[in-house]
């Protein structure tokens, strides 16, 4: 029996999956909120689904990021483990029920990040064989100072494994984190031609961005048959609430 | 010597009896599950061993991977995939065994559960008939994967604990005393993390 999903492989469900990629600090899960209250405007039912955030193996993931124990592989098969989980309990059901999913971040973080650790490329495409291929996906490219930029400018530090400390690289967070996000960048390239995913230019002002999604995403959904929003006005998600980030109304 | 267990490592053995008892694994989460798993024992604890020049016994191994997933319907190519990055053994021992041998020793040990019954299956109409056709379908395909990874079979229906102990030290031995020169260069390390071998 061989695998009938996967990248390569259009799936048959009523519903859409539109994903968005990135480096951390590239402005992705600001710019899908932005399109998940558009989409709802527009009269669509929505379900948001994110990375790392299945119940199943948070705790195990968030325990072990902070006693520094993952490796490369295991890194790579929990977070995939974690994708398994939500592709057969979140992303298929609301896709099947003809609705659209927004996830932030699929697997083509894994052929970026376990890829830029070490991990052999096509060993990790073929972990995630039994990925349901995206109606949509935007990757959005910005430049690893300007990642770093944003995420300081959040936050007062950078996170262990998000700067490739455990690779050794170097002692400075700064600069490891400049050398690994380098490597990142270089395999989402590859990723892009390999599963022509759009670009954005993520250094652009977020409502320009914004009108360049929205109208890639009208485009895609032209054959779409929405099966009502039922008066939903606020997106359907399932995982713990996080503090909403201040995000600009969406103009027009 | 060293010993690992399914299901045992650090990283994984809480998460996995979690999920096992909450029911709500999937054949693909039940898999990546034993392979992140098998990923953690092994970077830990038996390359290190392996590399040190210790003998390591495993208790199960990538095959009860395969077993239980395929006889869930799941993909051959992509669960072989998946492990991958798992050592080829030395040698693999098979207790051969049949449903009727194990039925009373499972149900005069720990019972039969959930999972072992394979009950997510719905095989039958009850937690016996489920077990029994369940632990056949594994049995089939075990042998199966006897002939083709060529498992040492040692044969334990009507035999005593002592007599079939008795065989597979006959038959580790060789495998034991082979001369090996330690080459950590000759090991197959794709995959793994580079930072084990510093």
């Amino acid at each position: 029996m061989s695998l009938t999903t996967g990248p390569g492989h259009p799936h048959q469900y009523p519903g859409r999956l539109i994903i968005v990629e990135g480096i951390d600090g590239s402005g992705k899960s600001t710019q899908l909120q932005l399109l998940q209250r558009w989409l709802i405007s527009q009269g669509h039912t929505v379900f948001f689904t994110e990375w790392n955030s299945s119940k199943l193996v948070k705790e195990t993931t968030k325990a072990s990021k902070k006693n520094r124990t993952l490796t490369p592989l295991t890194f790579s098969l929990i977070h995939a483990t974690d994708f398994a989980d939500r592709l057969f309990y979140q992303i298929v059901p609301p896709l099947k029920a003809g609705m659209i999913v927004l996830a932030d971040r699929y697997a083509y973080t894994a052929f970026a990040r376990d890829v830029a650790r070490g991990c052999d490329p096509a060993w990790t495409r073929k972990l995630y064989g039994f990925a349901i291929q995206p109606d949509l996906a935007f990757y959005f490219k910005v430049p690893v100072d300007v990642s770093l930029g944003r995420i300081l400018s959040g936050r007062t530090s950078v996170k262990y494994y998000e700067a490739g400390m455990d690779l050794n690289i170097s002692g400075d967070v700064i600069d490891s984190f400049t050398k690994f996000q380098t490597k990142v960048l270089t395999e989402y390239d590859r990723v892009v031609d390999e599963y022509h995913l759009t670009v954005v230019d993520a250094t652009a002002e977020i409502d320009e961005q914004q009108e360049l999604v929205r109208g890639v995403v009208t485009t895609m959904l032209t054959e779409y048959q929405p099966r009502g929003s039922n008066g939903q006005t606020q997106v359907l998600r399932r995982r713990d609430p996080l503090p909403s980030a201040d995000v600009a109304e969406p103009q027009g | 010597m060293v010993e690992t267990g399914w299901t045992r490592s650090t990283l994984m053995s809480n998460l996995i009896e979690l999920a096992k008892e909450g029911n709500t694994l999937t054949r693909d989460t039940f898999g990546l599950l034993y392979a992140t798993d098998l990923a953690d024992r092994l970077e830990n604890q038996i390359i290190p061993a392996l590399r040190s020049g210790f003998i390591v016994l495993s208790d199960r191994y990538v095959y009860t991977a395969f077993a239980r997933h395929l006889v869930r319907g799941g993909d051959r190519d992509w669960v072989r995939g998946v492990f991958g990055f798992a050592l080829i053994p030395d040698a693999v021992f098979y207790l051969q065994t049949d449903v009727a041998s194990l039925v009373p020793r499972v149900i005069n040990s720990k019972g039969m559960d959930y999972w072992e019954s394979g009950m997510d299956l719905h095989l039958g109409a009850d937690l016996y008939d489920n077990f029994c056709a369940y632990q056949q379908r594994l049995l089939t395909e075990y042998e199966a994967m006897a002939k083709e990874f060529e498992f040492q079979m040692i044969e334990t229906v009507g035999r005593g604990i002592e007599e079939i102990q008795e065989d597979l030290r006959h038959r580790i031995e060789p495998v034991v005393r082979r001369p090996r020169k330690i080459d950590p260069a000759g090991l197959d390390l794709k995959g793994i993390d580079a930072k084990v071998e510093r």
